[in-house]
């Protein structure tokens, strides 16, 4: 049997290398500078390029170039570097560039406590760019997690030709735990498909909105073209409405109308349950404690653990909300992610947050105390 | 795709090139296709990045790949195209406003040496804006934005290439004959090059300054400027450079430590243990072989760590879980054990130690000075037993007595993880460690 006593970053890095990234550019920030460290070491032996670069819009700069290049390309932050990347977040958006983004959050706001945990990024990564165009975003529990994870945020980045945000925390990514990471159950790898070197190549091709077009390398085949500007589906700028629209579309549909695929959860659902917790990230795990201490006392309870924040997965939360008198939606943050349940729950449900961001962790007594589940 | 048409880079097919009649990109653009028909290189080999201002426009009229990029940032995406593919022909072309705004990455990308050529139409202010002025603005002159003449002085940015470390550096007019051949020698250079050319915004600079091409020549008066190749000074280029770095040492990797369990436990029910010291005494590594002790004798187990911001100063404590199953909560509201070996880690510990209940032990050096607890505290001289096996062995000292008093898993588990893990020379005093913190902890049963 071969146990590890390994670090979340440590997972990140490692999953990374498993899923062929051969990029990394990133800027020294705590909690996530052990994931630069990790690809600085790794990935020359992998034949891979990592890079420290200057700042955080370099570093994700020198990311959307490798990965137009036909590079897997990963970056990791923290909440004050993602502010950094916002612009150019928004360009891999419309570019439909494949790209892992790793958001180790850390309490803030600003520079906040830098080796301090916190949840508190869930919507600025949802709306972190101007235009609002829908992101993808995963965020795991443990440090298994963070490596199952990090190997589907390369899959949907290659699968949609779009950034994917990895939304681990300084309590997943520095905290150790005995792993066993050759017994996991990894998703098959995935490549972006690439346009067909015989035919003319459209940078951005589409017949229907949600088509994720073929990829081109640059330096490869083709003459590629990539541009920050309003273009049309051959990369040239525009400005005709009705062809903005129909990019804006496709943008929108490509992620929003993957919502079944694109969700990935953990159901422990109890028949006759009235109360239903939904949670994500490391409270999650205070909620298994909280839930299963629940049931000893001889109350019904139901969890839902989301690991796919966004796109919502809007069906299977309808779904789990149906039937319960109440949904408790605890969050290290100030109830962030409370506003999408709250326009899901069917009327008459009562959606009560736990909230709190004082650099620690919800307790499971606290989620039973102020979950109301005692 | 679209072909060159009678060898040229530039195609008008899809848009007409954009520029003010009179404007200096237009020769500056007309100067770059003569310079790559010299090179004749693979337009799918080719890439021309831009970025943000009336320069970024042309990146739509070559025949090449093209990238165009935010304002200020196309060297960014230039050079990561290059260590993506160093075989490619990348052409940054950048005005004088994304040199203000890009500043640190022309920086940086020259001081590196990344094989990109930045070619940098220099016109003295903001055209596709309005006109405002930018960091090469000649003092005193108008702008949008300096309606009473600039008194900022302008950026020399040969001089600031050169400075951050630039092997090539060559200084033109738009309007010299042999532009084409000192671009094609910039788009030639393994290294990292940057062409800075005057010209002329005749929408904005010059109506507002009544500056003609003559007066290009005239901005060097009274200024350190000059004309021409300002550095030739070649040296190997980044990706090689990481590659040789790469080599010479060795590409050795840090082993994996795989945990095989070859020990029994004999924990009943999750425990939460927190070691707490002060910096430089090893404390996150002496939890850490605790913990892997722990995973050899089939527990579960989990680690965080607290540390000040500047490491060798300042208190160091590691919580440490231990756990038959699975550990959900990584936090420990009430730990079982907490086992104090500085004054530092006591001062961390002060509040949640005037709070333990009386199921919880508490393993402190006889030394420190403890606040009131109902925890049950065993004092022991850790400090001075470490004396003879070596200060950073202490904390391994410590969670030894703890282990061989409440006995979860095996002493032999922690020697083994100690032999396996450690550098022969820690190992023989960790091991010595271990048997002395054993001999501590027989005291208390004996006491
Ligand atoms: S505004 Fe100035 S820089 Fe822009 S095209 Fe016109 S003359 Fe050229």
């Amino acid at each position: 049997m071969g146990y590890e006593f390994i670090e979340g970053n440590e997972a990140i890095a490692r999953a990374a290398l498993r899923s062929g990234c051969d990029f990394f550019a990133g800027y020294p920030i705590t909690p996530a500078s052990s994931i630069l460290q990790h690809m600085l070491e790794l990935l020359p032996a992998a034949g891979g390029t990592a890079i420290q670069a200057e700042d955080e819009i370099a570093s994700i700069g020198f990311c959307i170039g490798a990965a137009m290049a036909g590079r897997k390309a990963m970056t990791a932050t923290s909440g004050p570097g993602v502010s950094l990347y916002s612009e150019n977040i928004g360009l891999a958006i419309i570019g439909e560039t494949p790209l892992v983004i790793v958001n180790v959050q850390r309490q803030g706001p600003a520079t906040g406590s830098a080796t301090k945990g916190a949840e508190g990024d869930i919507q600025f990564t949802r709306w972190g760019t101007s235009g609002g165009l829908p992101i993808i975003a995963l965020s795991p529990a443990t440090v298994e997690e963070a490596y199952v994870l990090t190997c589907a945020a390369f899959n949907f980045a290659e699968r949609f030709r779009a950034p994917v945000f990895l939304l681990s925390s300084k309590e997943v990514s520095l905290t150790r735990e005995r792993v066993d990471l050759g017994a996991l159950e990894l998703p098959a790898r995935v490549e972006r498909a690439r346009a067909a070197a015989d035919r003319e190549y459209v940078p951005h091709a589409f017949a229907e909105a949600r088509e994720v077009p073929a990829f081109a390398d640059f330096g490869g085949e083709h003459i590629a073209r990539y541009t920050t500007s309003t273009h049309d589906q051959r990369a040239f700028l525009t400005s005709d409405p009705t062809t903005i629209q129909r990019m804006i579309d496709h943008y929108e549909a490509k992620i929003s109308g993957a919502e079944q695929e694109l969700t990935l959860l953990k159901r422990d659902f109890q028949e006759g349950a009235e109360d239903l917790c939904v949670s994500y990230g490391v409270t999650s795990r205070s909620v298994a404690a909280a839930v299963r201490e629940a049931r000893g006392r001889g109350r019904k309870v139901s969890s839902l653990v989301l690991q796919t924040l966004w796109p919502v997965p809007e069906t299977a939360l309808r779904a789990a909300c149906a039937g319960v008198r109440r949904v408790i939606v605890p969050e290290l943050n100030m109830g962030q992610y409370r506003r999408e349940i709250e326009r899901l729950a069917p009327p008459g449900v009562q959606v009560t947050g736990v909230n709190k961001m004082d650099t620690t962790l919800i307790s499971p007594r606290e989620i039973l105390e102020k979950g109301g589940l005692l | 795709m679209s072909e060159a048409k009678a060898g040229s880079y530039l195609s008008t097919e899809t848009v007409p090139l954009p520029y003010c009649p009179g404007c200096g990109h237009t020769v500056i653009v007309s100067a770059i296709d003569k310079a790559l028909q010299q090179i004749k290189p693979d337009p799918r080999k080719t890439v021309i990045v831009t970025d943000i201002g009336c320069i970024g426009l042309a990146d739509r009229n070559f025949t090449t790949s093209a990238f165009h990029g935010l304002h200020g940032r196309s060297i960014t995406y230039a050079c990561g195209l290059k260590l993506a593919r160093p075989e490619l022909t990348v052409i940054t072309l950048m005005g004088d406003g994304a040199c203000g705004i890009g500043g640190t990455h022309l920086l940086n990308a020259a001081r590196r040496n990344i094989g990109i050529s930045l070619i940098v139409a220099n016109n003295f202010n903001y055209g596709m804006t309005g006109g405002q002025h930018s960091v090469t603005t000649p003092s005193a002159s108008f702008t949008a934005t300096t309606p009473f003449g600039n008194v900022e002085r302008p950026l020399d940015l040969c001089a600031t290439a050169i400075a951050a470390g630039a092997p090539w550096v060559y200084r033109a007019t738009a309007y010299d004959k042999d532009l084409p051949d000192a671009l094609a020698r910039a788009i030639r250079q393994p290294g990292f090059a940057m062409i800075d050319i005057w010209e002329l915004c005749v929408a904005y600079y010059s109506p507002r300054n009544d500056f003609k091409k003559a007066d290009l020549l005239g901005l060097l008066n009274g200024q350190t400027m000059r004309f021409g190749q300002l550095a030739d000074d070649p040296r190997a280029e980044y990706s090689e450079r990481c590659r040789q770095a790469y080599q010479a040492a060795g590409g050795a990797l840090p082993p994996r430590r795989e945990i095989e369990v070859r020990h029994a436990h004999r924990l009943e029910r999750q425990l939460g243990v927190v070691l707490a010291g002060r910096a430089g005494q090893k404390i996150r590594s002496a939890a850490a072989l605790f913990a892997q002790a722990a995973i050899a004798s089939g527990l579960h187990a989990t680690q965080k760590d607290d540390y000040s911001i500047t490491v060798m100063t300042g208190h160091s404590t590691s919580e440490v879980i231990l756990g038959k199953e699975r550990i959900d909560f990584t936090g420990i509201d009430v730990p079982d054990h907490v086992v104090l070996i500085a004054p530092e880690g006591v001062k961390q510990m002060r509040a949640r130690l005037a709070t333990l209940p009386e199921t919880s032990t508490v393993y402190a050096d006889q030394a420190l000075e403890l606040p009131a607890t109902r925890a049950r505290v065993h004092r022991l001289p850790l400090a001075e037993a470490a004396q003879k096996t070596g200060k950073t062995s202490l904390g391994v000292l410590a969670l030894a007595c703890l282990l061989e008093h409440q006995g979860m898993f095996p002493r032999a588990a922690l020697e083994g993880t100690l032999a396996e893990f450690l550098k022969p020379e820690l190992a023989a005093a960790s091991a010595q460690a271990v048997a002395a913190g054993a001999a501590l902890a027989r005291t208390i049963a004996a006491s």
